[in-house]
């Protein structure tokens, strides 16, 4: 590396890291606490759901004494039955009064019809818009449909008939989801994390290498000294890019860890980002930081002051999910043309290796030179604006 | 040596820099005089390389600063009008940085950084992060960076701006000891005591042009004034930005 260049970037890289500040936001609370908090909160919503589906649905019977053998059923089925009489009118009122409440009410008439043979209804009283008591009134109708199925199974078989005539068609779902794949549909979102935090890593050494640089007045003095200006620009350029790795290494390996730490398995899904795959994703997605660490330089470069330029980065630093949202929206498959278009395909190229169906090699290393590419061109753009003398401002 | 003919830049519809043309001599100190907006700085930063006039000559020692911007640059030694340093350097990482990128290195760059802060007396806060600088502390790291190199020609864009009284006598001294070592120093000020206090030669600008040149004998000759300060009004019409 050109000496100038290499001397540009070191001090860039010394004065980031001896900024306390930048160095929390940028390698610490992005790369290391984002994907923990990420992760716990994916914990969480896990363990909750979990918990939810083993515990016992709750139910009120009431006038169970015209139905004992329905009762018996819904206790075999895991519902936790409590028995109370009252009329509709009272029902009505202890589902206003309690929160989760399902009432199950066995007319009188039941008995009656049911011994006859014909329907014999029961009542389910829910409030539809309490989603709890509608999950628990969902696993009572299970239940009595269950009963119901089974009485009419022994009937048909009392008159000599098999009861496997009134299924005419039943339907038999076949999931072919790799446990990973289930996975990665919830962690879909970390290819986001990802790659914002690689940016992230890099954003204020970028601000503050033009715009801060500008604003203290220290940009003037330095366009004094025997160097090309673009090497200046490359250096900057270089040690944001160095930032970024180093952001995207402590970002890959956190999530490693901590991936580690969620029971994804009793969901029937496999979290596939041992160390292996956290290395490949950390390899695929370098050559982004290029790409990263020149645009967020050529967008700073135009800003007069260092506010002005946080607030534009805040708006660039969205620009590479775009791609990722809309191709999310119109769920697109990858293919090669896409492996053109820098984030997205590292999305997909992290999706690939998550799922552990990763692309092909030849499709990986489009994406990775296609954003090397993209990188430089930047880098060459950002080298012209250098030149022009408006970038004293 | 400083040579300048015939310089011209317009910024839109302003015109900066209006045909100035002087020259500053080795083992000399030449004051760049006029009130703000003058076209001091302007023409100081054509010198510098910053910027490119629309027309005109200059050149520094031989070298021709429009053909050869990167030789002009290895020759000058620049304290800018906005010298900013690095807050989250020491002093003499400031200083270093600037000498790595004068192609200095090991052995050599150490030695410079030595010599420069010895010279300009920081080494007493060379170690210290720049954060908490002084506005003087900061004009002697700035000026010891343009040092760094060992540079034949200075440039001084208002180099006293800001400075206390005992931090300005510091940076005369300085001015007077690089002269007798055989500088060629052009600084540029609206301060009429600074420049009687050091200049051995002074350019009179206003409005972009140079309305009169010469030691400050020749100068109070020529407008039969009795003070600089006298010849200085005479010279522009009013006594517009004197201090």
């Amino acid at each position: 590396m050109i000496s100038s260049i290499r001397a540009v970037m070191l001090k860039e890289l010394r004065e980031s890291l001896r900024d306390r500040r930048t160095l929390l936001t940028s390698l610490l609370l992005g790369p290391i606490f984002a994907p923990l908090f990420f992760i716990l909160i994916l914990k969480l919503a896990l363990s909750r759901s979990i918990a939810s589906q083993d515990e016992l649905a709750p139910v009120t019977v009431a006038n169970a004494a015209a139905a004992p053998n329905l009762v018996q059923q819904l206790r075999e089925s895991g519902l936790k039955v409590t028995l109370r009489d009252g009329s509709d009118a009272e029902i009505r009122r202890w589902i206003s009064e309690t929160d989760g409440l399902v009432v199950l009410r066995v007319p009188a008439n039941f008995a009656a019809r049911f011994t006859e043979g014909k329907p014999a209804a029961v009542m389910v009283y829910t409030d539809g818009s309490d989603s709890k008591a509608e999950r628990h009134a969902a696993r009572v109708r299970d239940a009595v449909g269950a009963y119901s199925a089974l009485i009419g199974g022994l009937r048909l078989q009392a008159r000599g008939v098999a009861p496997t005539v009134v299924h005419a068609v039943v339907v038999d779902q076949v999931d072919v989801s790799t446990p990973s794949a289930r996975a990665t549909l919830l962690l879909g979102m970390l290819s986001y994390v990802i790659l914002l935090i690689t940016l992230l890593g890099g954003l204020y050494l970028a601000i503050d290498a033009t715009a801060g640089e500008r604003e203290r007045g220290s940009l003037e003095a330095l366009l004094t000294l025997p160097v090309v200006r673009e090497h200046l620009i490359y250096g900057k350029i270089a040690g944001a890019a160095v930032m970024m790795i180093v952001a995207l290494a402590l970002v890959t390996a956190s999530i490693a860890v901590a991936l580690g730490a969620v029971p994804l398995e009793t969901f029937g899904m496999s979290a596939n980002f041992g160390p292996g795959v956290a290395w490949r994703v950390f390899l695929n997605v370098a050559p982004f930081a290029l790409v990263g660490a020149a645009l967020l330089t050529v967008v700073a470069s135009f800003t007069k002051s260092y506010k002005e330029a946080q607030s534009w980065l805040g708006v660039v630093m969205l620009v590479p999910t775009v791609p990722i949202a809309i191709a999310a929206v119109l769920s697109v498959q990858p293919q090669a043309s896409l492996m053109l278009v820098p984030s997205l395909s590292q999305h997909l190229v992290i999706q690939g290796l998550m799922r552990g169906e990763p692309l092909s090699a030849a499709w990986m290393l489009l994406a990775a030179a296609s954003a090397l590419v993209l990188g430089l061109l930047l880098t060459w753009l950002a080298g012209r604006l250098y030149r022009r003398e408006a970038i004293l401002g | 040596m400083i040579r300048v003919e015939g310089l011209r830049r317009n910024f839109g519809a302003i015109r900066a820099v209006d045909g100035v043309g002087f020259e500053a001599q080795d083992g000399r100190i030449t004051g760049l005089l006029g009130p703000n907006g003058a076209g001091k700085s302007t023409t100081l930063r054509i010198l510098y390389t910053v910027l490119r006039p629309d027309s005109g000559t200059a050149s520094i020692d031989g070298i021709d600063v429009l053909q050869d911007p990167i030789a002009t640059r290895r020759a000058i030694g620049v304290l800018p009008h906005s010298a900013g340093i690095y807050p989250h350097l020491t002093a003499r990482e400031n200083i270093a940085y600037f000498g790595r990128l004068h192609g200095l290195a090991g052995d050599a760059l150490a030695r410079r950084v030595d010599e420069v802060t010895a010279a300009l007396d920081i080494a007493g806060y060379a170690g210290r992060r720049a954060k908490g600088f002084s506005q003087g502390e900061r004009i002697k790291v700035a000026l010891a960076r343009a040092l760094v190199h060992g540079p034949k020609n200075l440039l001084l864009d208002e180099p006293t701006n800001g400075l206390d009284v005992m931090a300005t006598r510091a940076l005369r001294a300085l001015v007077l000891e690089l002269r007798s070592a055989g500088h060629c120093i052009l600084f540029s000020s609206h301060v009429m005591q600074e420049v009687v206090a050091l200049c051995d030669d002074i350019v009179i600008i206003d409005h972009g042009r140079v309305v009169a040149a010469g030691t400050p004998e020749a100068l109070r000759g020529q407008f039969g004034a009795a003070t600089l300060e006298d010849a200085f009004v005479a010279a522009i019409g009013d006594a517009r930005g004197l201090e």
